[in-house]
């Protein structure tokens, strides 16, 4: 295998490992602070002891989410040094910005929010987990807006030698290493015409995630006759975020999608397997790419994807026949794994409806009603649901931007380091196979770990009617 | 305005406030096989417990700086040094997550192993960043397209091991103050007998690296001769040091670090004076070195960044300060505790 190949797998690998994490802390973080603003207004200490738990899940994902995270910082530059002296003009102030704004907002705050029960006042312990939210959905706003401008560049221009490139032209071998984008206009780039549908649509995954987390383990006590009271409360947090966060996910991704159709059309003719150019183009509900015959079979709603991107099903759109084959994705992945994430957009938004019906009919505490137990039994394992939807429309994303990496200007194969190796790629891969196993299998025990031993015992508390405490303790 | 100058400055800054920050933290985690009693382990990872990771930070921020501001010298050095800068972050994983798993099971071999793993990583990141500090200083094989042309075990140089031995030695120095500062009773006094062995090992170490610098790199000795001023920062270093004993010899251990935190900012101040302003240096061909004007983003995106700067610095420095204010004082291990 070659570097270029090679130094793929293992950004793919580090950054598909890494987003384990941030969505679940990006969700989880928002979670934390409807629980403890709920736990100031009402004072009730089903809410505190529902924080601090949830603080505790919190605090292992962050853990996992900085020690993976360092790592793509260092990559950019290890593996991608082309790419980064050609971005560094314009990427590199969004990654700044992120750590100045973001992360050092999220780790300062962090130690409060963990250690800082008994030594800060509810207020500013309610102030610190607020700002530990804010500053992991931050984190997202600058890694979005670099990703982003990668795809749909703005405000800025190609430069050779550090002379102005004439409109249109395209980088030669022997530019390479002489050749960088140059910022016209920092607001262009921040607002470049994906940043924020594709931001939106991040951030209620990240929703998602973290919510899901909290109705599985609420679903899981509930069928397990534990933590009653807890369980149903933070039931009812995890659905009301993943009702909103799922509905969310739609128009949000209807948004994303009208974007790619107009900025990215062979991403979208490669999210469609569509091959003709033309009107009325067939929305599929699942299919298969038959890339030698360059037809894609599927039960499909004919004109559907014109009218979802235009309102109007004579809207032309290009097919993959009128793309160069050089400047085509990689077809089936991109389909398939879009087509995936639909799929479980849409089974979220079924089960968040339906956990919600129950809730409203007063239902959700029952285990031994029939719908209720369905409903439990499915909502146990839709933890992973948000996880394999974010990371497929990811995928989608990042191999539908193939063969480029900034997009139109820079293609992926152009961006390697040239006096990295194959075998030091290698060796490295195999580093992080190694230590990333690992460390999931920890993190998984220590979950799991941490769920079968549930929340602490409420404290005592004169608000706390005696016989509720016992059966708390229960 | 020159910007190229004042983000030479900020990226020296971002990685002298990683190295006072983080080196007590990979200090701690170096001085941890001397002590052996359960509790007493805790309470050292208790003592960086709540502000390790926002130390860490400052490398992340460090590093952003870097590629904003010079993409070249981040891409040269990152891509140049591939092997080494992925040991350190394996390094920095395994510092992170044992912090993370260690306490978090009760058995001898479980926590045997996290602490074994958060040594050898706060050991091995600390030697590695002297490492690639002192290849910096030395000088690296850059050709005319301005990539690295050396090898993985050109890095292993005399000179950049010998750097590294004594960033371990300084962290180590540090951690100890740190520790000192944080803890009480026999574990303090234990660990107060550490100082001053410490503080020698250290000096001695200095004293070997600055011999090298004067005898064999003249680009630095040449910007030490042509500005005599710079002997002011050595004086000044020089009495940093010799305040340490003596603060801790009356009990100010809030000051004894203070002064710690200092003697660092000193050597990483001369460090930055010493190279400006080149930021890797060539060798053999120091044409084709990469300084901060050769080297940098253009005006606009450094004149944003330093707004971006300007807004947010001020911000993290006073909530940074506000935790370390809020955990001050002896450690104290609780039920939140790792």
């Amino acid at each position: 295998m070659n570097v270029e190949i090679l130094s793929r797998i293992q950004f793919a690998f580090t950054v598909a490992f890494h987003y384990l994490y941030p969505p679940l802390s990006i969700g989880l973080g928002l979670v934390l602070v409807m629980m403890e603003a709920r736990w100031l207004r009402t004072r009730d200490p089903l809410y505190h002891n529902m924080a601090r738990f949830w603080t505790k899940v919190f605090g292992l994902i962050f853990g996992l989410g900085v020690a993976t995270g360092i790592v793509l910082e260092f990559e950019f530059g290890t593996n991608w040094a082309t790419y980064s002296r050609f971005v560094g003009d314009i990427f590199g102030s969004a990654l700044a910005a992120e750590g100045i704004f973001a992360f050092f907002l999220e780790s300062g705050f962090l130690a409060i929010l963990l250690f800082g029960w008994d030594k800060v006042g509810p207020g500013l312990h309610f102030f610190a987990t607020c700002m530990v939210a804010l500053g992991a959905h931050f984190s997202a706003v600058w890694i979005i807006v670099a990703n982003s401008w990668q795809q749909t560049p703005a405000g800025s221009h190609l430069e050779l030698h550090g002379v102005p490139a004439p409109a249109g032209y395209r980088l030669q071998p022997e530019d390479l290493g002489h050749a960088r984008m140059v910022i016209d206009d920092f607001w262009e780039v921040v607002f470049n015409p994906s940043s924020m549908d594709r931001l939106g649509h991040t951030l209620v995954g990240c929703w998602s995630a973290g919510a899901f987390l909290v109705v599985s383990v609420g679903a899981y006590y509930l069928l397990r006759r534990r933590h009653l009271e807890f369980a149903r409360s933070s039931l009812k947090f995890g659905l009301a975020l993943g009702l909103c966060a799922s509905l969310l996910s739609l128009a949000t991704g209807h948004s994303s999608a009208i974007g790619v159709a107009r900025h990215q059309p062979s991403k979208l003719a490669a999210m469609e397997g569509k091959w003709e150019t033309g009107p009325d183009a067939p929305l599929h509900l699942f299919g298969w790419v038959d890339t030698k015959a360059e037809r894609t079979h599927g039960p499909a709603f004919p004109g559907g994807l014109s009218l979802l991107i235009a309102g109007d099903r004579n809207q032309v759109v290009t097919g993959l026949k009128d793309i160069p084959p050089d400047l085509r994705p990689p077809i089936q992945p991109t389909f398939q794994l879009f087509h995936l994430m639909v799929a479980i957009g849409f089974s979220l938004i079924g089960l968040s409806i339906w956990g919600c019906l129950l809730w409203w009919r007063n239902a959700l505490h029952d285990p031994t009603r029939p719908l209720t137990r369905v409903f439990l039994l499915l909502a146990v394992p839709s933890v992973l649901l948000p996880q394999i939807a974010n990371q497929a429309g990811w995928f989608t994303a990042e191999i539908g931007r193939q063969p480029w990496i900034v997009w139109g200007f820079l293609r992926t194969s152009e961006g390697l380091s040239k006096v990295v190796k194959a075998n030091q790629v290698v060796a490295s891969l195999i580093g992080f196979g190694l230590i990333y196993l690992l460390l999931f299998l920890l993190f998984l025990y220590l979950l799991t770990r941490k769920i079968q031993h549930g929340p602490e015992p409420v404290e005592e508390s004169h608000t706390l009617p005696k016989a509720w405490m016992k059966q708390q303790r229960a | 305005m020159d910007y190229a100058l004042l983000w030479f400055v900020i990226v020296g800054v971002l990685f002298a406030g990683y190295a006072v920050l983080d080196g007590f933290d990979l200090g701690v985690g170096a001085l941890l096989p001397w002590i052996k009693d359960d509790d007493e382990r805790r309470v050292l990872y208790n003592a960086i417990g709540p502000v390790w990771d926002g130390n860490e930070v400052w490398l992340v921020t460090g590093g952003g700086a870097l590629f904003a501001a010079f993409p070249p010298v981040y891409a040269t050095v990152f891509s140049g040094f591939y092997l080494a800068f992925m040991l350190l972050l394996f390094a920095l994983i395994f510092r992170a997550v044992a912090i993370e798993f260690r306490s978090k099971e009760p058995w001898p071999w479980w926590r045997r192993w996290w602490d074994r793993g958060f040594f050898a990583g706060s050991t091995t990141a600390s030697f590695l960043i002297g490492v690639a500090m002192g290849n910096i200083a030395w000088g690296i094989p850059i050709d005319e397209s301005g990539e690295f042309a050396g090898t993985f075990l050109g890095l292993l140089q005399p000179y950049a091991l010998l750097m590294g031995v004594t960033t371990v030695s300084l962290f180590m120095m540090h951690g100890a103050i740190y520790l000192h500062m944080k803890t009480e009773g026999a574990l303090q006094a234990r660990i107060r007998r550490w100082i001053n062995p410490l503080i020698i090992a250290f000096i001695v170490c200095y004293a070997v690296v600055t011999l090298a610098t004067l005898l064999y790199i003249p680009h630095i000795t040449d910007v030490l001769r042509a500005q005599p001023v710079l002997f002011v920062f050595a004086i000044l270093l020089v009495l940093a040091i010799a305040n340490i004993p003596r603060e801790v010899h009356h009990g100010r251990d809030g000051r004894a670090f203070l002064s710690s935190c200092a003697t660092m900012l000193l050597l990483m101040a001369l460090f930055g004076l010493g190279m400006f302003p080149h930021m890797v240096y060539s060798l053999p061909n120091p044409q084709y070195s990469l300084t901060a004007y050769n080297a940098s983003s253009t005006r606009k995106t450094l004149h944003t960044m330093t707004i971006i700067a300007a807004i947010g610095v001020p911000i993290v420095l006073a909530y940074t300060a506000s935790v370390y204010y809020i955990f001050r004082g002896k450690v104290k291990v609780t039920k939140d505790s790792y």
